[in-house]
């Protein structure tokens, strides 16, 4: 299936994949409107240190820890896609602490929350790839 | 108004030839009724023919045709012609009154072979000492053209239809082996005969229907190997072009053909080796001398005629067979109305040359 | 604190009902002129650092920005014109030589957009490039003055060697070091895509671009940075670099700064140290001189690779194009006064030289008058910026053209003309590495190859509106120009009539 993948070489830390992502999720028509005055807090972030930059989302693992340890059943996988059903969700944060890559964060509605490719988006696609200004995110099908 | 050759004056055309591979002599009657036909292709502003073996009595000498605008101009060049040539003829060329052609200048003929002393200094040979006097004379004595320059064959032009041009010439009295024939279509109007087609330079003379979009770009070339093109016309270029590759570089009229409606580079690349070589070379080499653009022409040299037309046929073109003879022309009308039982009428492919020797001759 | 004389040429202008204090101005500003101020949760700037680059304004995510000229005026004066004091004052305040990057800006005629191209109406049908075939490939090199033939009578080939392009178009010369490495990565990679050359500079080449080498031209110039004969047979072709259309005259300087440890290794000078090109090469002090670098250089090569000699346009081009064409070089590249550069002195750059227009028009002529057009092909450069002008030029007389600034520009130059700082946030004339990496040549080669694709079927439209199908057709096809607005004098030295004639 495809995937998010980064490259950190072309990763030039501007961060505007981290604004692309949280304008996703609003279903905004507006960037400016749906993000004025809003500490975003996106399913995208970028990791850097020492001039190295690179941008961490979920990496819809073969295995997923999250579904395994979800207590509740909230996290399924859906043609490889792995979301999250916020109703079931109790907030144990379990998954939070099984994820190696740090990739599930507590969302701003109570539950968490973690890159689900834009599925359940207006667009569909993930909007930080089409965001990034350098082509360091891409969505492609690999090996 | 500008005279041709200070203007560039675009025209439309009518074409015809017929060829006689055996070499048998045919009066000037055929050609004038073929190219009469297509009389809707021309509108009165120019017509010509070119005759090949026409002079056998004077076939070891250069025969000059030359258009003069006044006695003085004719008094200057025949100086010049003296200081250079040995005239062993000269006459008025014989023509015929009629009211359709009108404004006729001098219109004289010269036999004439080059002086040994001066060739001999000139360090050229006898062709190119020849040429160099005919762009002379062009381009430097005022109110004097030669308009046909080549042995035992002659141009015949005029301003007019070119059935009257025909019948002014009295061209019926003339037996060749080879005629073409030109009906010109300006648009605008020349006024000078010089500017009518046939073109010719030495054995060389040119007919041709199209206006070739390469015009400058062929121009601006071939002046930059001693050619001068005083009359601006499509024509003429291509003539110097012919004369250029066929009798200074070597080429044979295949290859001539070849460089002038240059093969595209995709079919070159599907060529067998050698071919594509050869292709590929003589593209890189003469890529000014490429024609563009639509054109019909047919090319009279000393033992034979070349028809060719661009490489996509923007013209049309027909040739027709019968027993020893090869009618080329516009359109098959005008082969069928001077021979209707033809054994082969065929149209040849853009750029593929069809090239018709004299018995034993070669091209 | 001394006087400032010198007021913000621009200014950010920032639309706060659109900002969302993304930082990402801030993070992509090479020149630190946006900053966020965390109490106010508010970007602010400093407009004096601008170099209007457009870098924040194109990655605004909510297109909260612009630049705008300050439009702080000194008293109207068409003599002293705000400019010339504002360059006074710099350097009354430094001491120093104006420097300047890119092509000359100044407001002398651009003879391209007075010519016009003839289209074909009833006499002559035009040609449809998408139902028949249009050719644009074209070979550089000279043309052999005989055709010999061998005992069978076929033609030996006697051709020189010859570059041979998909269309008449090269990318020109632009050093690794005045370039980035990813900028040089992305013009070799849409060169080798699209069959056509791009050109080292004059700082070496490095050693991962030696794949690249059936679509490069070596250049050697007079610092002969980088050269070497694993160099100079790499390529396709060697030019030597007598001039450059922005800086006639003199050399170059590229600042230690931008020699970095790749620039140094490849240039083959220490790192850290200046790199400057003496204003003559010091072994051609004349045309014979010339003469014998074209052939120690084909002679190192096997007489196997053309050799390009470049040379910017200067008043007596003609005369010199005719000396090099009977040098034993196989073609002549010309670049104009508008050509570009990675640093030059302002007065030179905007002062020194002639338009390449009229130089290719003398140039052409003069060498057809001798009747030895054929020597030589001639490949013009100095501010190509469509393929209208390709087109002009080619029927004017070029066999090809080069192009830089256009190729810089798809590669995301904004024209700032900042280059000689050595910061371009577009990650091109530069060698800081956080910069650099901002050009990916994998979106960068793309953009050129669509740039030259998109360039490529103009000039077939227009070729095919005239009625010609080959390039070579309209190579020096001057009847298919008109000139508009220009006077006797420069219609006769452009060789074209007067639109109406």
């Amino acid at each position: 299936m495809k995937r998010v993948y980064v490259n950190e070489k072309w990763c030039l830390g501007c961060h505007l994949c981290e604004y692309q992502c949280a304008f996703a999720g609003t279903n905004g028509k507006d960037m400016a409107r749906s993000l004025k005055n809003i500490k975003i807090n996106p399913k995208i972030k970028i990791e850097e240190k020492d001039g190295v930059s690179f941008a961490v989302s979920c990496r819809h693992c073969h295995e997923p820890l999250c579904v395994k340890g979800c207590i509740t059943g909230a996290f399924s996988v859906s043609g490889g896609v792995i979301t999250i059903d916020h109703n079931r969700c109790v907030s144990c944060y379990t998954c939070i602490l099984s994820c190696p890559y740090g990739a599930i964060s507590p969302s701003d509605d109570g539950a968490v929350q973690k890159c689900e490719l834009c599925v359940k988006t207006i667009k569909g696609t993930p909007a930080c790839v089409e965001g990034c200004p350098n082509g360091a995110i891409v969505f492609e099908e690999r090996g | 108004m500008l005279r041709e050759g200070q203007t560039r004056i675009p025209s439309g055309c009518a074409i015809s030839g017929v060829i006689s591979k055996s070499g048998r002599r045919m009066s000037g009657d055929a050609i004038i009724k073929s190219i009469s036909v297509m009389h809707d292709r021309s509108n009165g502003l120019g017509g010509g023919f070119a005759a090949y073996g026409i002079y056998p009595e004077y076939k070891n000498y250069y025969a000059l045709h030359i258009f003069y605008d006044s006695t003085l101009a004719k008094k200057e060049c025949e100086v010049f012609l003296e200081e250079h040539f040995d005239i062993i003829n000269l006459s008025k060329i014989p023509t015929r009154k009629i009211k359709e052609i009108t404004d006729e200048p001098l219109i004289w003929r010269y036999f004439v072979t080059p002086l040994h002393t001066k060739l001999v200094s000139s360090q050229l040979d006898e062709r190119e000492f020849t040429a160099k006097c005919v762009f002379h004379v062009n381009t430097q004595i005022k109110g004097a053209y030669v308009f046909s320059s080549g042995k035992n064959m002659g141009v015949f032009k005029a301003v007019g239809f070119p059935e009257d041009v025909g019948r002014f010439y009295k061209l019926e009295e003339y037996e060749g082996w080879c005629f073409t024939a030109h009906g010109r279509y300006p648009t605008n109007t020349p006024g000078w005969w010089a500017g009518s087609h046939p073109f010719a330079l030495l054995d060389y003379s040119v007919v041709h229907n199209g206006e070739i979009s390469s015009y400058d770009a062929n121009r601006r070339a071939i002046e930059m190997y001693g050619y001068k093109c005083t009359l601006l016309t499509d024509t003429e270029v291509i003539t110097y072009i012919v004369d250029y590759l066929h009798r200074k570089k070597g080429l044979t009229l295949n290859e001539v053909a070849s460089v002038i409606a240059a093969p595209f580079w995709k079919t070159i690349e599907n060529m067998n080796p050698e071919e594509r070589d050869t292709h590929e070379y003589l593209r890189m080499v003469f890529s000014s001398q490429l024609i563009n653009g639509p054109f019909s022409i047919l090319i009279g040299f000393e033992g034979g005629v070349m028809a060719l037309n661009d490489r996509l046929k923007l013209r049309s073109m027909v040739v027709g067979e019968k027993d020893d003879r090869v009618y080329i022309a516009s359109e098959e009308a005008a082969i069928r109305i001077i021979e209707p039982n033809l054994e082969k009428v065929w149209a040849p492919k853009g750029g593929q040359p069809v090239i018709v020797c004299l018995d034993g001759g070669d091209a | 604190m001394a006087v400032n004389f010198l007021y913000p040429d621009y200014e950010v202008a920032r639309n706060y009902d659109r900002c969302i204090s993304c930082r990402a101005c801030e993070r992509q500003c090479a020149n630190k002129v946006h900053e966020y101020i965390e109490d106010l949760n508010k970007m602010v700037c400093d407009d004096a650092k601008c170099v209007d680059c457009h870098r924040c304004v194109s990655l605004c995510p909510t297109r909260a920005l612009k630049i705008i000229e300050s439009g702080n005026t000194y008293k109207k004066n068409l003599n002293w014109t705000g400019k010339t004091i504002n360059e006074l004052y710099r350097q009354a305040s430094s001491g120093g030589v104006l420097l300047s990057s890119m092509g000359n800006p100044e407001d002398y005629p651009v003879y391209f957009d007075k010519i016009l191209i003839n289209a074909s109406q009833v006499t002559n049908p035009s040609i449809d490039p998408l139902r028949e075939p249009m050719e644009t490939k074209v070979f550089l090199g000279t043309k052999p003055e005989d055709i010999e033939r061998d005992e069978k009578g076929r033609i030996i080939n006697n051709l020189p060697p010859q570059i041979s392009l998909s269309m008449p178009v090269m990318f020109s010369a632009m050093s690794y070091g005045s370039i980035s490495y990813n900028a040089h990565e992305s013009l070799a990679r849409a060169a080798e895509k699209l069959g056509i050359l791009y050109n080292t500079g004059e700082g070496g080449l490095h050693e991962d671009f030696y794949r690249y080498g059936k679509n490069t031209i070596v250049q050697v110039a007079s610092g002969r940075f980088g050269v070497h004969p694993e160099y100079l047979n790499s390529g396709v072709a060697i030019e030597i670099k007598m001039g450059q259309g922005a800086k006639p005259g003199i050399g170059g300087h590229l600042p230690g700064a931008k020699i970095s440890v790749d620039v140094s290794r490849t240039r083959m000078i220490p790192e850290g140290s200046d790199a400057i090109s003496p204003a003559p090469h010091h072994d051609i002090y004349s045309i014979e001189d010339l003469r014998q670098l074209v052939f120690s250089l084909k002679e190192a090569t096997d007489y196997k690779k053309p050799v390009i000699v470049k040379i910017a346009a200067v008043h007596n081009v003609a005369a010199i194009a005719s000396g090099i064409a009977r040098s034993g070089a196989d073609i002549i590249a010309i670049d104009g006064f508008r050509g570009g550069t990675g640093a030059a002195p302002t007065r030179m750059r905007d002062h020194v030289g002639i338009p390449i227009e009229l130089a290719l028009a003398g140039v052409d002529k003069r060498l057809r008058d001798e009747g030895i057009r054929g020597n030589v092909s001639l490949v013009v450069g100095g501010s190509i910026r469509s393929s209208a002008d390709i087109v002009k030029a080619v029927a004017l007389g070029a066999d090809c053209v080069y192009i830089a600034t256009a190729a810089l520009l798809a590669l995301g130059c904004h024209l700032c003309r900042s280059c000689q700082g050595g910061k371009c946030n577009w990650g091109i004339a530069t060698q800081v590495p956080e910069l650099v990496k901002r050009l990916n040549p994998e979106i960068g080669y793309k953009r050129l190859v669509n740039l030259m694709t998109a360039w490529q079927h103009e000039i077939k439209e227009m070729m095919g509106g005239m009625g010609i199908n080959s390039i070579e057709s309209l190579r020096g096809n001057r009847l298919m120009l008109r000139g508009v607005g220009l006077n006797e004098k420069e219609l006769e030295i452009l060789g074209i009539k007067h639109a109406g004639e």
